[in-house]
């Protein structure tokens, strides 16, 4: 049961074959199971959940009409608060924190019935790509437990790629929806910059983060779309215009006369081999789809990795100034004779972990007077630079596609030390944060040469949130049908017996 | 180019009381970034114009009305200290 498609529990919840609650219960079982292992979640609210399943139960037996998700259970990252349960961030700082209010997000998905089991792991306030920098320990990825689920969104990605959960929610600053989904053989969308609400998602870079729906298929990745996306009168960001038509077009599978195109600057070297050979691959199976391909160039894309590690540390620099030890979280050193300025210097030195403080130093610097035009100033202008290459290449094509991410899911540890050599792993999805349009990655096959999944990144304009759908859609069809069933038919099961 | 005195004023201006190995450590890592990052100057011409958000977005107003909010207790729920419905803080001038 737990192995289905949400859009099926949700079917079995509906006509009544299933309750919410037995269906809630039968993922908290498997949590119990495995999560010693996996370790996705950070915190599990099972009274929460069951609570939440019962009540999708008795709506259904009075006869409501149920939302199209509803009874399925979900897993949230650990960056979106949620009214009395525990939201950390990843961070000591936050550590037993409990939010008073619910973020939007959180919000909608209560009243669509969509069930909340807990908050998910994740690299500390999503600063990483390997989840290794939350403060409370790695989560490890389900096809190889030796290797990292992608961040920051590492224990949203898991849960999914360990049954855990059918549907999750990340949030994507440089890639943290993407690269996870990709190296867990997952599909993740990082929707329009404005489709969906912040209000509640703590905030690390106001300018890049969005939030977006994580799943094991792109028909539920749209359902959940669906249900969090849409203006929202507390971000004063969000787009007022009705959410893209998602559920239809991924269920069109259709791709012929579209135009695809390639980009250039997103391959090649430093690039795993067996990347490339599946991107390739996939390529060719658009081709046979009918979709037009053409090769598009974005000479712009080779600064979007320095950009963004120029105006994303700065924003944070800016944003985690909020931890101040006086409102919430943590307070170290309060003996009553120290200032307040040493009791938050303490605080932030206890609760802040390296790579967090790395970002806030070097953001710093980069706004400090005398080095403001040089770095983010220039940095700014590399943004206008890579929306001009994107709209040059959308008036060629309807959608950009590439790897999602450079290489398939490396071990624990083995860039912990090295912060350049981490920040390549976004290097493909950067460009789409720093321009505010959307993407979505899915897989697209094992790398022959170490058996692990790999993501090939779909990318469209703002607000055409449907085309990545549309072809989302289409190519996991064919895929399917290449490969006898879904690629999570492949992963290892965890318990050692029949999954 | 960041020596170590850099790094000890930036985590002052950042509000962080770095340890002496952390500020060793953080000044040879921020150079190495910043040497890598500094490639944005390479196509920032005086011609190309700032983008400091996707969105063209200004004065994004909404009307004026009175909606439910926290109560004083929820709003303390998360204090470090509190004190007669406010946040205790430690002192902030010299002297009590």
């Amino acid at each position: 049961m737990i192995t289905q498609n949400a859009y099926e529990m949700a079917a079995a919840v509906a006509t009544g074959e299933i309750t919410s609650e037995a269906l809630t219960q039968a993922h908290l079982s498997r949590i119990a199971e495995v999560d010693e292992k996996v370790h996705a979640f950070l915190h599990i609210d099972a009274e929460g959940a069951l609570a939440q399943a019962r009540a999708v139960d008795a709506a259904r037996a009075r006869g409501e009409k149920l939302s199209p998700l509803a009874g399925v259970p979900l897993a949230l990252k650990d960056v979106m608060v949620q009214k009395g349960v525990p939201t950390t961030c990843g961070s000591r700082i936050l550590e037993g924190w409990r939010p008073p209010y619910d973020a939007t997000v959180v919000t909608k998905l209560k009243n669509a019935g969509v069930v909340i089991l807990g908050k998910t792991n994740m690299d500390e306030f999503a600063m990483g790509s390997s989840t290794e920098n939350s403060a409370y320990g790695p989560t490890h990825n389900p096809w190889d437990l030796t290797r990292i689920p992608g961040g920051s969104g590492g224990g949203s990605s898991a849960s999914l790629a360990a049954f855990e959960a059918p549907l999750a929610i990340g949030t994507d600053t440089g890639g943290s929806i993407r690269q996870p989904a990709a190296v867990t053989g997952t599909v993740g969308v990082k929707p329009t910059y404005g489709g969906v609400s912040r209000y509640g998602l703590v905030a690390f870079s106001s300018s890049l983060d969005q939030a977006g729906p994580c799943a094991r298929t792109v028909l539920d990745a749209a359902l959940l779309h669906e249900i969090i996306g849409g203006h929202d009168i507390y971000d004063s960001t969000s787009i007022d215009a009705p959410v893209p038509a998602v559920v239809a077009a991924a269920k069109m599978r259709d791709v012929k006369g579209m135009r695809i195109g390639v980009v250039r600057e997103l391959g090649g070297e430093g690039y795993q081999a067996g990347v490339l050979q599946r991107f390739n691959e996939s390529v060719e199976v658009l081709r046979g789809l009918g979709a037009e391909i053409i090769e598009v160039s974005c000479p712009h894309f080779e600064y979007a990795l320095p950009a963004y590690y120029l105006i994303a540390p700065s924003e944070c620099s800016s944003n985690l100034a909020r931890f101040d030890a006086m409102r919430f979280g943590l307070r170290v050193g309060d003996d009553r004779a120290r200032s307040a300025e040493e009791v938050m210097n303490l605080t932030r030195e206890a609760g802040f972990g390296p790579e967090v403080k790395r970002r806030i130093i070097l953001g710093t610097y980069a706004l400090s007077s005398g080095y403001y035009d040089a770095y983010y100033g220039s940095a700014q202008k590399v943004r206008t630079l890579i929306i001009n290459d994107f709209n040059a290449a959308f008036a060629q094509v309807d959608v950009l596609i590439s790897p999602t991410s450079p290489t398939t899911a490396f071990k624990i540890g083995e860039k912990a030390d090295d912060p350049l050599a981490m920040y390549l792993n976004d290097i493909a999805t950067i460009p789409v944060n720093l321009a505010g349009n959307c993407a979505m990655s899915i897989p697209c096959g094992l790398a022959p040469e170490d058996g692990l999944p790999v993501g090939l990144q779909i990318i469209a304009p703002a607000m055409a949130d449907d085309r990545l759908y549309r072809v989302g859609g289409a190519l996991e069809a064919a895929f399917n049908e290449a490969w006898g069933g879904p690629i999570m038919n492949k992963v290892p099961s965890l318990t050692g017996g029949v999954r | 180019m960041i020596s170590r005195a850099d790094v000890a004023h930036l985590a002052q201006l950042a509000r962080i009381e770095l340890e002496a190995s952390e500020i060793d450590h953080l000044a040879g890592q921020l150079e190495v970034i910043l040497g890598a990052v500094a490639r944005v100057q390479e196509v920032a011409g005086a011609d190309v114009a700032p983008t400091s958000h996707p969105l063209p977005l200004k004065n994004v107003f909404r009307p004026d009305v009175i909606r439910p909010s926290l109560t004083p207790e929820e709003a303390l729920s998360g204090a470090p200290a509190s004190e007669e419905q406010r946040f205790r803080v430690p002192q902030i001038l010299g002297e009590e």
